[in-house]
């Protein structure tokens, strides 16, 4: 009887499993053909595949090495042998973009999955909760929230020192309550549905209830939420390179380019528009993106802005 | 309803305190002597001493936090001993112009903002309203440094049509305005895009309301219709927008006044976050944190007054 059991419920476990691959895979292909029919869909994948080809193959496509100093060749305008000109140290721009997007998109993407995962636990613990430690998080969530971000980030440089990591510590912790304050919202509709409520009348563990249940029904709004965050974090980590309190030099980043740019406007603009425009593409791309993302899984996330 | 202002209340100064005292705790958490970094390196170890017990640093922390916030509330923000002046005044001094500059950003953003999302709404689903909804994301989108440095290699180095750095001439009004120009188009863009999103989806609601339906059927023109009636409604999330805004406007402020070279208290936390003078930075922090956590707390009373609902929520 036992026996009988275990294979029937291993079959279930089979198919489920066969059912839920052959979802994930319909789900991607229909979401990417829904995709490209918007124009706005359309146009953010294009964008962001530029920006993230280029990133990944920056070591291929690059022209020269990033740091290499050529001081004879210094502020030079765009030639065939440097796209984009050379920086105040003869350093080639073309390449030093190409890299920097690699430190753009390791920053979004590592702090990203950072806060989210935080924030999903800090939210669902604020959800389901006793009201004393909802009350709590929330309130550590306004305290971290009203700080503007910037002035938080100038603090923290201060206190750690630039580097990548501070970038990535300010990130994170500015962003846990956005994801966090979603999940919560989330996790107190959930409690009170029905297939909660029986799981509860059913004794189930907290973590079986948190992880089974909940995650499953959150976690595809914070996916939204985190691709519409990329160009955020992606500007605050060019924002603070800009101001030198961020990627440090010699590491190519978009901002530090701009950074080097600035002090010589009067000599050459080619620097600041060559680290300007992968900036734009980047933050345009992935807002059309995530926007387009947004109306094709819901409609009814569909903020006011 | 009152119960609600109250408890808002107690958790914006709640808020406050609390921040300030972690940013107190970080800031002395910094490895480093202030009193080397001001004297500098020739600096006897008396002199560093008098300086130390001049500034409080001899005190236990919770005693210089406790005085700290005992002197915030008799309006004293400490003193600066670089400038040998108080805190307060450098603060004061400075915030005028960053609120200049964020009124002026705002007032263009809005005047562009409101009728393009009015005219979006009322063509709802045409191609006017998609190009000025793919703009709008797109001014939102784009990094407001970026437009700053842009606009200030686009119009003052190659066109030379408008002043590249600082804030004018002191006591020329026409001279201070024509140097706003730039930042606050800068800070400004974005808004414009928030401005006409967010008025274009409350303009849609509220054109599909009873009463406006009444207004037509009363034969109203309706462009009467739409800026008479429909817009008063359309326009109240964007004041409760603002509110919360003010944080995004502080740090794009910082952004301008840095490029644009402008005095303001976004340019004054840089510095002294750059030359680690603690009582300017703690000063400064102080003062943009409240102004931020008062503006969120008062967008919260708006949107209790318009939305009952709300006043459960927290």
């Amino acid at each position: 009887m036992s026996e009988l059991t275990q294979t029937s419920e291993q079959s279930i476990a089979a198919v489920a499993q066969v059912a839920k691959d052959n979802t994930v895979t319909h789900v991607l292909v229909d979401t990417f053909r829904r995709l490209i029919k918007k124009p706005l869909g359309l146009m953010g994948l294009i964008l962001v595949s530029t920006i993230v080809l280029s990133a990944l193959f920056a070591s291929v496509i690059a022209p020269y090495d990033p740091i290499a100093l050529d001081i004879l060749n210094r502020l030079k305008p765009p030639s065939s042998e440097h796209w984009l000109g050379t920086d105040q140290l003869g350093r080639d721009t073309f390449s030093r973009v190409l890299y920097g997007g690699q430190i753009a998109l390791q920053v979004a993407l590592s702090s990203i999955a950072l806060a989210l995962g935080f924030g999903l636990l800090l939210g669902l613990l604020a959800g389901f909760g006793p009201r004393w430690l909802d009350n709590l998080i929330l309130t550590l969530f306004d305290m971290v929230r009203s700080f503007p971000t910037i002035i938080f980030a100038l603090a923290v440089v201060t206190l750690t020192g630039p580097s990548v990591s501070t970038i990535i510590l300010v990130v994170v912790i500015t962003s846990i309550p956005i994801y966090g304050r979603v999940v919560r919202t989330q996790t107190q509709a959930l409690a009170q549905q029905e297939f909660i409520l029986a799981e509860r009348a059913m004794n189930a563990s907290m973590p079986r209830i948190l992880f089974r249940h909940m995650l499953p029904n959150v976690i595809g709004q914070l996916l939204i939420l985190a691709s519409m965050d990329i160009p955020i974090v992606i500007t605050i980590e060019a924002g603070l390179s800009f101001l030198g309190l961020g990627i440090q030099p010699p590491t190519p980043s978009w901002g530090s380019i701009i950074n080097d740019g600035y002090s010589f406007i009067r000599n050459t603009p080619w620097p600041i528009i060559a680290g300007g425009l992968p900036l734009i593409i980047t933050t345009l791309g992935f807002t059309f993106l995530g926007e387009s993302l947004r109306d094709i899984f819901d409609p009814k996330l569909r903020k006011d802005v | 309803m009152w119960l609600f202002l109250l408890k808002r209340s107690a958790l914006a100064v709640l808020i406050v305190i609390l921040a300030v005292t972690a940013l107190y705790l970080m800031i002395h958490a910094i490895p480093g002597d202030p009193a080397s970094i001001i004297l500098g390196p020739r600096a006897t170890d008396e002199m560093k001493a008098a300086l130390y017990i001049k500034m409080g640093l001899d005190q236990p922390v919770y005693m210089q936090l406790l005085s700290f916030f005992g002197n915030i509330l008799s309006g004293d923000l400490g003193y600066d001993v670089f400038s040998q002046r108080d805190v307060s005044d450098i603060v004061f001094e400075q915030l005028p112009w960053t609120l200049a500059l964020i009124f002026c950003a705002i007032v263009w953003a809005a005047l562009v903002g409101i009728p393009l999302g009015c005219y979006s709404a009322i063509y709802a689903n045409t191609w006017f309203d998609t190009i000025t909804g793919i703009i709008s994301v797109g001014t939102i989108a784009i990094p407001s440094f970026v437009v700053a440095i842009y606009s200030l290699l686009i119009f003052s180095v190659t066109l030379h049509w408008l002043p590249a750095i600082g804030a004018g001439e002191r006591g020329d009004v026409l001279s201070q305005l024509e140097h706003l120009i730039l930042p606050a188009f800068a800070v400004g863009l974005g808004w414009v895009g928030y401005i006409s999103r967010l008025v274009r989806s409350s303009m849609l609601e509220v054109l599909g309301s009873n009463h406006i339906r009444t207004a037509k059927a009363f034969g109203l023109p309706s462009r009467w219709i739409t800026f008479r009636y429909a817009l008063r409604l359309a326009i109240l999330p964007t004041v409760t927008l603002l509110g919360v805004g003010i944080g995004y406007l502080l740090s794009a402020s910082l952004f301008a006044e840095i490029v644009f070279a402008r005095p303001g208290i976004g340019k004054l936390i840089f510095d002294a976050v750059s030359t680690r003078n603690y009582p300017v930075v703690m000063g400064a922090v102080l003062v943009t944190t409240a102004l931020f956590v008062i503006a969120t707390t008062l967008a919260d009373f708006i949107n209790a007054l318009l939305d009952p609902r709300m006043r459960a929520k927290r």
